[in-house]
């Protein structure tokens, strides 16, 4: 018998508890995502340039 | 009570993370993701796959956002009908006060990242569908006028236009009369189901046109908008959108529409009783192909020209 029992109301909200955590990885996820479609696909040079500077840095 | 009854009863009434979903209007948000997606997809620029992604599911959340606090504002109306009872927040699973926090989060949430994968006129657009549906459909209109479903219709007619602007920036013939599509489908498609499903809003204090107007005004509205829809339906295939494909379902389809809003015109209550409704049931059950069509021809038109097939060459070929 383990030390301390789980309490009922810990497997009533496992669901709930489980679907909040799957969104917040999924925000993570778009998050991540995103910054590198816009890196990788010429937003930031576009960005860069029209400010008078390059990715590089030159 | 014990503690033990006290517990159970929490048990029953507790949200789940279904429960909250519930609130987004997951049906309403599948027609949203698939009108936003081909508006998106017909946008004569090319998108990063996952920019268009995350666009697609931007604005489906801005119109689940909606959805959630359509619902917190229409509690009271949705516990007197059956349609409605069972909402999350009738039901005792979601309080109001949550559905309006995760409206709101949800509703920011979509137009700022929005804003900041695709552009700001997108966002704003988005923002305005939201505004639209919920203070001046849901808060404004809905109790006021019988001609709410064309106001609430608006609403939900604006995802193409922004999948369009979150591709391109701007705003275009084409993405105008995508607009009009579903806009002026809408009330032909929702007044012929109110014609033979006994709806409960008058216990709501809803005003709908079959029982303020009349059956008879119902009528005449339904050729009305059916014939302004077919207008702009065909023009829409004049357009970048369009296509030989397009105009085929477009005319096929419109012709159907047109007979069968005729059809209904042309009846009384004791025409339409003795068959039990059914040119309004053939009638409704055609605009739910009519739409999925519609916008599934763009898409398919939109597919084959960024393959890079030309009808055209095709015609080449045949001859």
């Amino acid at each position: 018998m383990s030390l301390s029992k789980q309490h009922e109301i810990h497997k009533r909200r496992f669901g709930r508890n489980l679907g909040v955590g799957l969104v917040l990885a999924a925000l993570i996820a778009i998050v991540f995502g995103l910054t590198v479609a816009k890196v990788t696909g010429g937003d930031l040079e576009g960005a860069l340039g029209s400010a008078g500077g390059t990715v590089d840095g030159n | 009570m014990s503690d033990a009854s006290f517990d159970s009863r929490i048990h029953e009434s507790e949200a789940q993370f279904g429960d909250y979903f519930a609130l987004l209007k997951p049906r309403v948000m599948t027609l949203v993701v698939f009108t936003a997606f081909v508006g998106l997809l017909a946008a004569p620029v090319a998108m990063h796959p996952f920019v268009a992604f995350c666009a697609v599911l931007f604005i489906a959340i801005g119109g689940g956002a909606s959805g959630a606090l359509n619902m917190w504002y229409d509690a009271d109306i949705d516990a007197v009908m059956k349609r409605t009872a069972r909402r999350p927040i009738p039901a005792g699973k979601v309080t109001r006060d949550e559905a309006l926090a995760i409206g709101s989060a949800l509703s920011a949430f979509a137009v700022i990242f929005l804003g900041l994968a695709t552009n700001w006129l997108a966002a704003g657009l988005l923002a305005f569908t939201i505004f639209f549906y919920v203070v001046i459909y849901t808060m404004w209109l809905k109790r006021l006028t019988p001609q709410n479903i064309v106001i609430g219709g608006a609403a939900g007619a604006f995802p193409p236009m922004i999948g369009w602007t979150a591709a391109t920036g701007d705003i275009s013939v084409a993405s105008v009369l995508m607009f009009c599509l579903t806009f002026m489908w809408t009330p032909p498609h929702f007044w012929a189901l109110a014609l033979f499903v006994r709806m409960d809003y008058d216990n709501a204090t809803v005003p709908m046109l079959t029982v303020t107007n009349g059956r008879r005004s119902t009528r005449n509205h339904i050729l009305a908008y059916t014939v302004l829809l077919a207008i702009l339906a065909v023009a829409l295939g004049f357009t970048s959108v369009g296509g030989p494909l397009y105009l085929t379902v477009a005319l096929v389809l419109n012709a159907l529409f047109l007979k069968g809003a005729w059809d209904i015109w042309k009846r009384d209550e004791g025409a339409s009783e003795a068959d039990n409704f059914a040119v309004e049931k053939k009638f409704f059950k055609l605009s739910l192909l009519y739409l999925f069509a519609h916008f599934g021809a763009i898409l398919i038109e939109a597919t084959l020209s960024k393959l890079g097939f030309d009808w055209a060459s095709l015609g080449g070929l045949l001859t």
